[in-house]
């Protein structure tokens, strides 16, 4: 016990005379959470519009219009000919061409039937499909009043109609950052236990002073406690810090209680900190170190659901996220801080969390060597 | 020139045997392109949905059994009581519930007009707002299925043409952010670590006293990694082409041209850093915050732009990465020519002697 007070002691004081860790670790969080969660924004708006006009009538200008007062699209250019239009995809000027031919309003109206053409800059598909389903919406709703313009409904349709109440729950005024903020927490503390673990470790190798302390008579589990545990407590300032942001900032209350967070984040820093400590035994220059980590990072934050949902992941990606503590911590951080879910809702994942640390921290208790 | 030589290789020698470092610098291209390539997708399908049926008939069931049937939804359970939707959602189980009213059939056949409810975990607003209008679609075409399908008066009808990426796939939008992403990485980081662990473990002190320029030193490390990238760089092509089937479709001279610049930039961005730190934590804590969070919030590749406020998309001028990305897009997806990216590759030339004349001018012959 003597032995591990000793050795605290001097990580401690390591760690404080460096001030390179301790702005890392109070510079971090200010900063991915002030800028991320503004960054990563998904939802498809300002889809810049081009318009090529050659009916030039009364129907198209209320349409164009209510394309635009839809607030979705910008009007960026009013072009002459199809080409021109084209162009202005090429020069990342606009997003989506919408063609009004010759004779719109008379074929409507004559002829019971319109045309209309798209075009869109599929580069990124998913923009490319939203902004088509929003365009078409549109011209629906325009449809249905000019149609209503002409023929008088009947009061009782024959029409059938099923009427579609939607609520969204959890988070009725769509705020995405309500989403991000908790993640990227999840990520702040997987980077601040793994990265300085392993490389404070790596680091006492390459200088040397690694084989000092293994000529002496500290046990094997005395000098990794005595490393684990005040990363183990930089960890919580630093999920402290995260969510004093997320309050002050995003005006972020978890609904959940604290106490489900911090009892999750105590295990989960468990288990990353043996990750870390795992790099550390099959590294021996801090380079390597640093680069086994963010590969592994990269890995386990691609696939843990961050951005994009893990249900739409192909089977062997599924299959992958299952060994992933990212992907555990994002969905349990989420649940309890927007839906308030309670240790009893979570316990699958906090036993399966437990799983981790024990796995990772025996697997890198049982390969650290005293001996070189 | 023969000394020069002399010192490439030695470099070289240190990556060669570091095979560890070696294999990642070689495989994270592999592997990213794997990830994006294959597992992440924008699109929502086989979400879990739950079903509250308080009717149960007909026009329900197979209702229900549209929704099993398309591909964006998976039922995963029958609820029986409005309670248990609150549980299924506060365990995780499923991202929607539909819920049907008692009698809804028989308030569709004789009142033409029925409800349906739909409810959305909406903690992921974006997957809330794609369900939503996936399920809206269903419940529509199911309802224009039993209205016989008469023809309506006055019908626009709008035909929609996807340019460059007809199928819509993911690869074309992140292909070149991943390109941009592993230069990056390779030039900026490796060789910033690389010259400061010299500095601290004091070999470049006895190469600063060798009859060797300075200069020549620090760029007998750029060499190496520069070579790397551009394998970097091949294996990603190659991979987007033959994998991915993402086409080439520019000249890939001009593709492999701009990548060197972009290559170049780096590299200078990595001497700059080393020049002015002196641990290595301190050029990984940089390059980290400094440069690869930037690289992926601001190049446009993993977040749009015009999303974001005013402050970012100004800062996002001077990241590298989003003009290098702007370049491949429109060489390699849209085929065009010098002419449509020579204000790009402009600013990456002022880029790269702005920060070459900067390391030059930090880069010190003596030690502190």
């Amino acid at each position: 016990m003597r032995t591990i007070k000793f050795l605290l002691q001097k990580e401690f004081r390591q760690i404080f005379r460096d001030p390179a860790i301790l702005r890392l670790i109070l510079i971090m969080p200010v900063i991915q959470l002030m800028i991320l969660p503004w960054a990563a924004d998904y939802e498809v708006r300002h889809i810049k519009l081009a318009v090529l006009d050659q009916d030039h009538s009364e129907y198209s200008r209320q349409l164009i219009n209510k394309i635009t007062a839809s607030g979705y699209f910008y009007l960026e250019a009013n072009t002459l000919s199809y080409d021109q239009a084209l162009q202005q995809i090429e020069n990342d000027k606009a997003d989506l061409v919408l063609q009004i031919p010759a004779h719109f309003e008379k074929d409507l109206v004559k002829e019971n039937e319109a045309k209309l053409f798209m075009a869109i800059n599929a580069i990124n598909g998913a923009k490319a499909s939203m902004g088509g389903v929003y365009l078409r919406t549109i011209i629906q709703e325009y449809n249905r009043g000019v149609r209503t313009e002409w023929i008088q409904l009947p009061r009782f349709s024959a029409e059938t109609q099923i009427e579609i109440a939607t609520s969204n729950w959890y988070n009725p005024l769509m705020n995405y950052k309500y989403f991000m903020v908790p993640g990227i927490l999840v990520i702040l503390l997987t980077m601040v236990g793994t990265n300085l673990t392993a490389i404070n470790i790596v680091k006492e190798k390459e200088i040397g002073t690694i084989e000092q302390i293994n000529v002496t008579p500290v046990k094997k589990y005395h000098f990794i406690l005595g490393k684990l545990i005040p990363f183990w407590i930089m960890g919580f300032v630093v999920l402290t810090i995260g969510l004093l942001i997320a309050r002050l900032f995003y005006g972020i209350v978890p609904i959940g209680s604290f106490i489900t967070i911090y009892v999750f984040s105590a295990v989960y820093l468990l288990a990353v900190l043996g990750l870390g400590l795992l790099i550390s035994t099959y590294s021996s220059t801090q380079q390597q170190a640093m680069l086994l980590s963010f590969f592994l990072m990269m890995i386990f934050i691609l696939l843990g659901g961050l951005y994009t949902s893990i249900d739409s992941m192909p089977e062997w990606a599924k299959w992958i996220t299952r060994f992933n503590p990212v992907s555990y911590f994002i969905e349990v951080m989420r649940m309890v801080v927007l839906k308030g879910s309670s240790l009893a809702d979570i316990k699958y994942h906090l036993l399966k969390m437990v799983g981790f640390a024990v796995f990772f921290n025996a697997w890198a208790v049982f390969s650290y060597k005293k001996r070189s | 020139m023969k000394q020069f030589l002399a010192f490439v290789k030695k470099e070289f020698f240190h990556i060669w045997r570091d095979k560890s470092t070696m294999f990642i610098l070689l495989g994270m291209p592999v592997v990213q392109i794997v990830i994006f390539g294959f597992a992440l997708t924008n699109e929502v399908k086989n979400a879990k949905i739950a079903v509250l049926d308080n009717s149960k008939d007909a026009a329900t069931v197979s209702l229900i059994t549209e929704f099993s049937a398309s591909r964006y939804f998976d039922l995963e359970t029958n609820l029986s009581d409005y309670k248990q939707v609150e549980t299924a959602f506060k365990k995780g189980d499923i991202k929607m519930a539909i819920v049907f009213p008692q009698h809804f059939n028989e308030d569709l056949q004789h009142f033409n007009k029925a409800q349906v409810q739909l409810i959305a975990d909406a903690s992921d607003p974006n997957v809330a707002n794609t369900l939503t209008s996936y399920a809206s679609a269903i419940i529509i075409d199911y309802q224009n299925r039993i209205t016989h399908s008469r023809k309506l008066p006055y019908t626009i009808n709008t035909e929609m043409r996807m340019l460059y990426n007809p199928q819509l796939k993911g690869a074309f939008n992140f292909v070149p952010g991943v390109m941009a992403m592993v230069l990056l990485l390779v030039c900026t980081m490796m060789t910033a670590i690389t010259i400061v662990k010299e500095k601290e473990m004091g070999t470049m002190e006895i190469m600063l006293v060798s009859p060797m320029r300075p200069q020549i030193v620090v760029l007998a490390k750029a060499v190496p990694y520069l070579l790397l990238s551009i394998i970097n760089i091949i294996t990603i092509l190659l991979l987007s082409v033959y994998v991915l089937e993402v086409p080439v479709n520019g000249s890939i001279l001009l593709l492999m041209a701009e990548s060197i610049l972009f290559i170049l930039v780096s590299l200078s961005l990595g001497l700059l850093i080393s020049a002015a730190v002196d641990s290595q934590q301190t050029a990984m804590f940089i390059s980290l915050i400094a440069l690869f969070l930037p690289t992926i919030m601001l190049s446009g590749f993993m977040f749009p732009i015009e999303n974001m406020p005013l402050p970012l998309r100004t800062v996002s001028n001077i990241v590298p990465a989003k003009w290098y990305y702007i370049i491949v897009k429109s060489v390699m997806i849209k085929g065009l020519g010098l002419q449509a990216i020579w204000k790009e590759t402009l600013i990456l030339t002022g880029m790269l002697f702005f920060l070459l004349t900067m390391a030059i001018k930090k880069f010190k012959i003596r030690l502190a």
